[in-house]
């Protein structure tokens, strides 16, 4: 399991658009680089990000290998009323992590 | 005889070229803008592309986009696309919008290999493009040469 930080705001006001910042640990190789032997390393990205709340989709992303190591997003999302937060990443090699974060209105 | 010698001799400036690697180029780019818009024409406006203009270090580069967007059912933005001209892909990052996002922002981290120019462009619900450019200096590339 990759670590994985995700700032929510702590008071939420409900009908409130509230910004979401997310950072996932993956080194995104591009699969462009050489590593120490010569040979170019294998590409091993992450290529989808989705968000969900109470399983309605928010927002979603394809990353390509231009996105920094250890990716970072921020988006923003219409509360109207408490819910889950469902966060996926899938990427290459098998990849998938799900975080699940409670949001409650204040 | 001496026929391999000189085939060799002129061969030699293609042997001493760096290995085709892929390059995004401007065409490349369009024909990625292309594929998103579906051809569709792209106006410049409504779209605010934050990037700093001298970049120091191209492995992380903040990147940031809004479009200026009511975000209603009837009138919202779909989808933001990044795009660059010189990173050996001309895509960047894809993100996807729906009325519940509240407001078409887009935050990210992004590699650029050079200096380059990145396009933002921005759909919207009712079949338009918007876009927006910004032109970046990167003084140390993101590793693409180990």
């Amino acid at each position: 399991m990759a670590r994985v930080l995700i700032n929510i705001p702590r008071e939420i006001h409900a009908g409130e658009t509230i910004t979401i910042r997310t950072l996932i640990q993956h080194g995104m190789e591009s699969g462009y680089r050489p590593g120490a032997d010569g040979n170019v390393v294998p590409r091993d990205i992450l290529r989808r990000f989705t968000a969900r709340f109470d399983d309605e989709p928010v927002f979603a992303a394809e990353f390509s290998p231009a996105i920094a190591a250890n990716p970072f997003l921020s988006f923003t999302m219409v509360v109207a009323a408490s819910g889950t937060l469902t966060l996926r990443w899938e990427g290459d090699n098998g990849f998938d992590q799900t975080e699940t974060r409670r949001i409650a209105v204040a | 005889m001496n026929t391999p010698r000189r085939l060799l001799l002129l061969a030699a400036p293609t042997l001493l070229l760096p290995p085709a690697t892929a390059r995004a180029s401007p065409e490349a780019m369009a024909a990625a803008l292309r594929e998103f818009t579906g051809g569709a024409a792209v106006t410049p406006g409504r779209v605010a592309m934050d990037i700093s203009p001298l970049v120091e270090n191209g492995n992380t580069v903040p990147l940031s986009v809004i479009v200026d967007s009511p975000m209603s059912e009837a009138d919202h933005v779909s989808a933001i696309a990044i795009f660059n001209e010189r990173n050996p892909q001309p895509h960047v990052i894809t993100a996807h919008y729906s009325p519940r996002s509240g407001q078409a922002l887009l935050a990210t981290h992004i590699r650029l290999a050079t200096s380059q120019r990145l396009l933002a462009v921005a759909a919207l619900s009712d079949g338009t493009f918007w876009s927006d450019s910004a032109q970046v200096i990167v003084t140390l590339a993101a590793c693409l040469e180990g």
